[in-house]
C-alpha cells in the first residue's frame, strides 16, 4: 500500500490528479445530470490519496466531496458528485482464484458481475446474488446491497461478502461481518458513504450447469399472483413476479409468475451435457440514441403489456439460460434511451407482510395519475441485513419503471411516499431521484446510527454525493 | 439538488417581489423546496414574499436588498445570494421595469434606466451565477423574457428592445453551459395580469403569474430551453414574425 500524499500535496493539488477529466455524468435514468471531476484509479492504493486530496481545497474554497461510481447503473443520482471528484473504479478490475472448497475468491471493486459470473462458471461457481443486469460491479453491489430472486432464501449481497477494504479520509479499514462490523454493515447499502470499497471476498454458489430450471405461471388478478409468489417462494430458491400495470378493474395487477433453481447436469438433455457450463450469450442489441420522448404513452405500454401477457403460457420445468432468466434487461444493452430526452424513475419500495395492500394501491394511483408504467416487478424479500441502510426488510419489494413527462406523476409518487413511509416501509435508495429529506428520514429510523459510524471514518464530510445531498443524508444531527 | 423532475431544493430569486417569482415561489415550496432566497429593491415587499414562502412551508428564507441601477454590483448581489444557502440549485431571474407612457422614450436617462433594469442588470448577474454553476457542477437558472422582446413593437419598444436583448444574450448563455452540468430556461410570457401591468388593457391571451409559474415548472421537468406561456402563443409570434414590416407597422398595437 502506498503512503498517501502529505497534507501540502493534498490541498495543493488543484484538480485532483494530472488525469482528472471534467465530466458530466448521469444515472441510469438520465434525470438530472451534474458535472464532477472523474478520476480513474488503477492502483487501489490510489484512491486512498484521491479521497484525501478532494478532502482540500479547490482555488481556495472549501471541496465539493468525492463519490466512487462503477458502471452507473443507479438509476439516480447515487454515483454523482457535482462540483466534486468522482472516483471510477473500472480500472480496479483483478479477480483471485476461486477457492475450490470454500469458493470465496477476492475480487477488486470495479470487477463486473458479467466478468465475475463468466470467470465463475469455467469453474462451476455462479455469483451468490444477482439483479436484473449482470452490468454492476462489485463495489456498487456491495454499496447498494443489490438483492436479486433469491432474497427469500439466501438474503442480499452483502450477507455473501466476508471481507472489504475500505479507503476512507481517515485511513484504509479491512472490514467484515467480525472485524469493525458497525463499519461493515453502514457500508452494506451506505451508497459509498462510508468510503470507497476497493476490495471484497465474496463467497460464490456451486453450480452444475448454466441452465436454470424454471416453473412460469400466469395469473389473472394480484391476489393470485401474490398468493401464488407466496405458494412458490417456500419451494424455489429463485423466484420473481412482473407485473401488468396497464390492467384495470378485476384483472388489476395480473401478472407471470416465474420459480425456477439452477438445472442439474441430469436435468440437460443430452446435446447440452457436453458444455453444462456454456456462459450467457454477449449482449447483441444497441438502441439508437434518436428517440422522440413521449413514444411511452398509455397506449402504447397496455397494447405491449397484452401481448407479453398472452405469449406467456404456464408450464413447468422448462430450462433456460442464465441471462434469460436472471438478466432480462441486458438483451438490448443502452434500453434506458428508450425514454427520450426527460428520461425515467424507478419507483421501487418495500413494505411488510401485513401492508401488501399497497401494492395494488400503488398500481391504481399511478393509474389515475395518467402515468404509464413500462416494467414493473413484484418479488417477496426474506430477512434483511443488519445494515441500518440496507433497503430489504421482510415482506413485499414492488419496481415499477416510469418515464418522466406525465404531470400526475410527481404528486403520485410523493402520496405513494407517503403511504409506505406511513406503514414502516422504504424506497430503494440505488433506484431513487426524487425522494425527499423528510420521507427518507421516516423510511430508515437508523439514519443516526448509520451517521455515527460515517461520522467517525469521515468527520469532515467529504464523502458526498448528489444523492447525499438531495436527501440531507450527511446532515443529520449526531444520534 | 434538483431532483428528477428538475425541482430544486434551494432558490435564489432575483426580483423576488415580481407577482411571477411569488407565484413560482409558492408552487415550488409547495412542491418540496426548502430554502428560498429573496433578492429585491423593496425591502417592505420582500418582507411580505419571505413572509409568504415560509407559510408555504419553506423552512429557511433569506432575502437580500439590491438595486438593479447599480450594475457594477449584480456580481456581488449574486455572491451573496448564493452564500446565503451554500449551494443554489435554481435561480430565477426576474428583474425587470415596464416603463410608463410614450413620453419616457424622449428621455434618455429613462430610456438608459429601462434598458439597464431589463437587461445590463440581468445580464451581469447572469454571467455571474453561470460562473456559480461552472463551480457547483450543477444549477437551472430562469430567465423571464417576454413576447414583447419576439418581436418588438412601437408602443413598448425600449421595454421591447431590452427584453429582445436578455433574452438572446440569455439563451447563448445557455449554450455556453453546454456540457457544464447547468443550463438556461428563457420564458416568454404574453401580458400577465399583475401589479406590474395594472391599468393597462389586456392583450388577448392574457395570462396569470400562477399559470406562469406551472408553465415554468412543466419546462423545468421537460429540460426545456425556451418556454413560451401560454403556450398558444408561440404558433402565433412565428406567424407575427413571418409580417412584412410595412403591415407589421400598420397594425394596432
Amino acid at each position: 500500500m502506498p503512503e498517501p500524499p502529505s497534507a501540502e500535496t493534498g490541498a495543493g493539488a488543484d484538480s485532483g490528479t494530472a488525469e482528472s477529466e471534467e465530466r458530466t455524468l448521469s444515472g441510469w435514468g438520465r434525470t438530472s445530470p451534474s458535472n464532477a471531476r472523474v478520476i480513474a484509479p488503477e492502483d487501489p492504493g490510489d484512491i486512498f490519496g484521491s479521497v484525501l486530496r478532494a478532502a482540500g481545497t479547490r482555488d481556495g474554497s472549501p471541496g465539493r466531496g468525492v463519490i466512487a461510481r462503477g458502471l452507473g447503473r443507479s438509476y439516480g443520482d447515487a454515483a454523482q458528485c457535482a462540483g466534486g471528484v468522482v472516483v471510477d473504479t473500472r480500472n480496479l478490475g483483478r479477480i483471485g482464484p476461486i477457492d475450490p472448497d470454500s469458493g470465496v475468491v477476492e475480487v477488486e471493486a470495479g470487477v463486473s458481475l458479467d466478468t465475475l459470473l463468466r470467470v465463475g462458471l469455467q469453474s462451476g461457481w455462479f455469483i451468490p446474488v444477482s439483479p436484473g443486469t449482470r452490468q454492476v460491479t462489485i463495489g456498487g453491489a456491495i454499496a447498494a446491497d443489490i438483492h436479486g430472486k433469491n432474497h427469500h432464501t439466501d438474503g442480499s449481497f452483502c450477507r455473501h461478502v466476508t471481507s472489504v477494504t475500505l479507503a476512507t479520509p481517515t485511513g484504509v479499514h479491512e472490514v467484515g461481518p467480525d472485524t469493525e462490523p458497525d463499519l461493515f454493515w453502514a457500508t452494506a447499502g451506505g451508497m459509498g458513504l462510508t468510503g470507497v470499497v476497493t476490495r471484497a471476498l465474496v463467497t460464490m454458489r456451486k453450480v452444475e450447469t448454466s441452465w436454470m430450471r424454471v416453473d412460469t405461471e400466469r395469473h389473472d388478478n394480484i391476489d393470485s399472483l401474490m398468493a401464488g409468489l407466496e405458494r412458490v417462494d417456500r419451494l424455489n430458491r429463485y423466484s420473481v413476479a412482473w407485473v401488468d400495470c396497464a390492467a384495470v378493474g378485476s384483472r388489476l395487477g395480473r401478472g407471470i409468475l416465474d420459480a425456477g433453481d439452477h438445472a442439474g447436469a441430469s436435468d440437460l438433455p443430452a446435446k447440452r451435457r457436453g458444455d453444462p457450463l456454456s456462459p450467457p450469450r454477449r449482449r447483441g442489441l444497441k438502441m439508437p440514441n434518436l428517440v422522440p420522448p413521449g413514444i411511452v404513452k398509455p397506449l402504447t405500454v397496455s397494447a405491449f403489456n397484452e401481448a407479453w401477457f398472452r405469449k406467456s403460457a404456464s408450464r413447468t420445468g422448462q430450462l433456460r439460460r442464465l441471462g434469460g432468466f436472471f438478466h432480462p434487461l441486458d438483451a438490448v444493452s443502452n434500453w434506458n434511451l428508450l425514454f427520450g430526452r426527460r428520461g425515467f424513475v424507478q419507483y421501487q419500495f418495500v413494505v411488510g407482510d401485513a401492508h401488501q395492500g399497497v401494492v395494488p394501491q400503488a398500481i391504481d394511483i399511478l393509474q389515475k395519475a395518467g402515468a404509464p408504467c413500462t416494467l414493473s416487478v413484484l418479488k417477496r424479500f426474506g430477512p434483511g441485513d443488519p445494515g441500518p441502510l440496507s433497503f430489504p426488510i421482510p415482506g413485499w419489494t414492488f419496481a415499477l419503471d416510469l418515464p418522466v413527462g406525465p404531470p400526475g406523476l410527481r404528486p403520485a409518487l410523493r402520496r405513494l411516499d407517503d403511504i409506505v413511509a406511513g406503514v414502516g416501509g422504504r424506497v430503494y435508495l440505488a433506484k431513487d431521484a426524487r425522494l425527499e429529506p423528510h420521507t427518507f428520514a421516516a423510511m430508515y429510523p437508523r439514519l443516526g446510527e448509520f451517521n455515527s459510524v460515517r461520522r467517525r471514518v469521515d468527520p469532515d464530510g467529504v464523502l458526498q454525493s448528489d444523492l447525499a445531498r438531495r436527501l440531507g443524508i450527511c446532515e443529520d444531527s449526531p444520534a | 439538488m434538483n431532483d428528477a423532475f428538475g425541482r430544486p431544493n434551494s432558490v435564489l430569486v432575483l426580483g423576488g417581489t415580481s407577482d411571477i417569482a411569488r407565484a413560482l415561489v409558492r408552487e415550488l415550496v409547495a412542491g418540496g423546496c426548502k430554502k428560498v432566497v429573496l433578492a429585491g429593491r423593496d425591502p417592505t415587499g420582500l418582507a411580505d414574499a419571505a413572509t409568504e414562502a415560509k407559510g408555504a412551508g419553506a423552512e429557511f428564507v433569506a432575502t437580500v436588498i439590491f438595486d438593479a441601477s447599480d450594475v457594477d454590483q449584480a456580481g456581488a448581489v449574486v455572491d451573496s445570494g448564493f452564500s446565503a444557502v451554500g449551494r443554489v440549485d435554481l435561480v430565477l431571474i426576474a428583474v425587470g421595469l415596464l416603463y410608463d407612457d410614450a413620453a419616457d422614450e424622449r428621455d434618455p436617462v429613462r430610456v438608459a434606466r429601462c434598458v439597464t433594469v431589463n437587461f445590463t442588470w440581468p445580464a451581469a448577474a447572469l454571467s455571474r451565477v453561470a460562473h456559480h454553476f461552472r463551480e457547483q457542477g450543477t444549477g437551472r437558472a430562469v430567465v423571464l423574457s417576454s413576447v414583447a422582446g419576439v418581436r418588438v413593437r412601437r408602443s413598448n419598444f425600449v421595454y421591447g428592445s431590452a427584453k429582445a436583448g436578455l433574452d438572446a444574450y440569455a439563451r447563448t448563455v445557455n449554450q455556453t453551459l453546454a456540457g457544464s452540468g447547468a443550463a438556461v430556461l428563457v420564458v416568454r410570457p404574453g401580458f400577465v395580469r399583475s401589479k406590474m401591468t395594472e391599468g393597462r388593457s389586456a392583450a388577448p391571451m392574457a395570462t396569470t403569474p400562477e399559470a406562469v409559474a406551472r408553465d415554468i415548472v412543466k419546462g423545468l421537468e421537460d429540460g426545456a430551453e425556451v418556454v413560451w406561456s401560454p403556450r398558444t402563443l408561440r404558433a402565433l409570434f412565428f406567424l407575427l414574425r413571418l409580417l412584412p414590416e410595412p403591415i407589421w407597422r400598420r397594425l394596432p398595437t
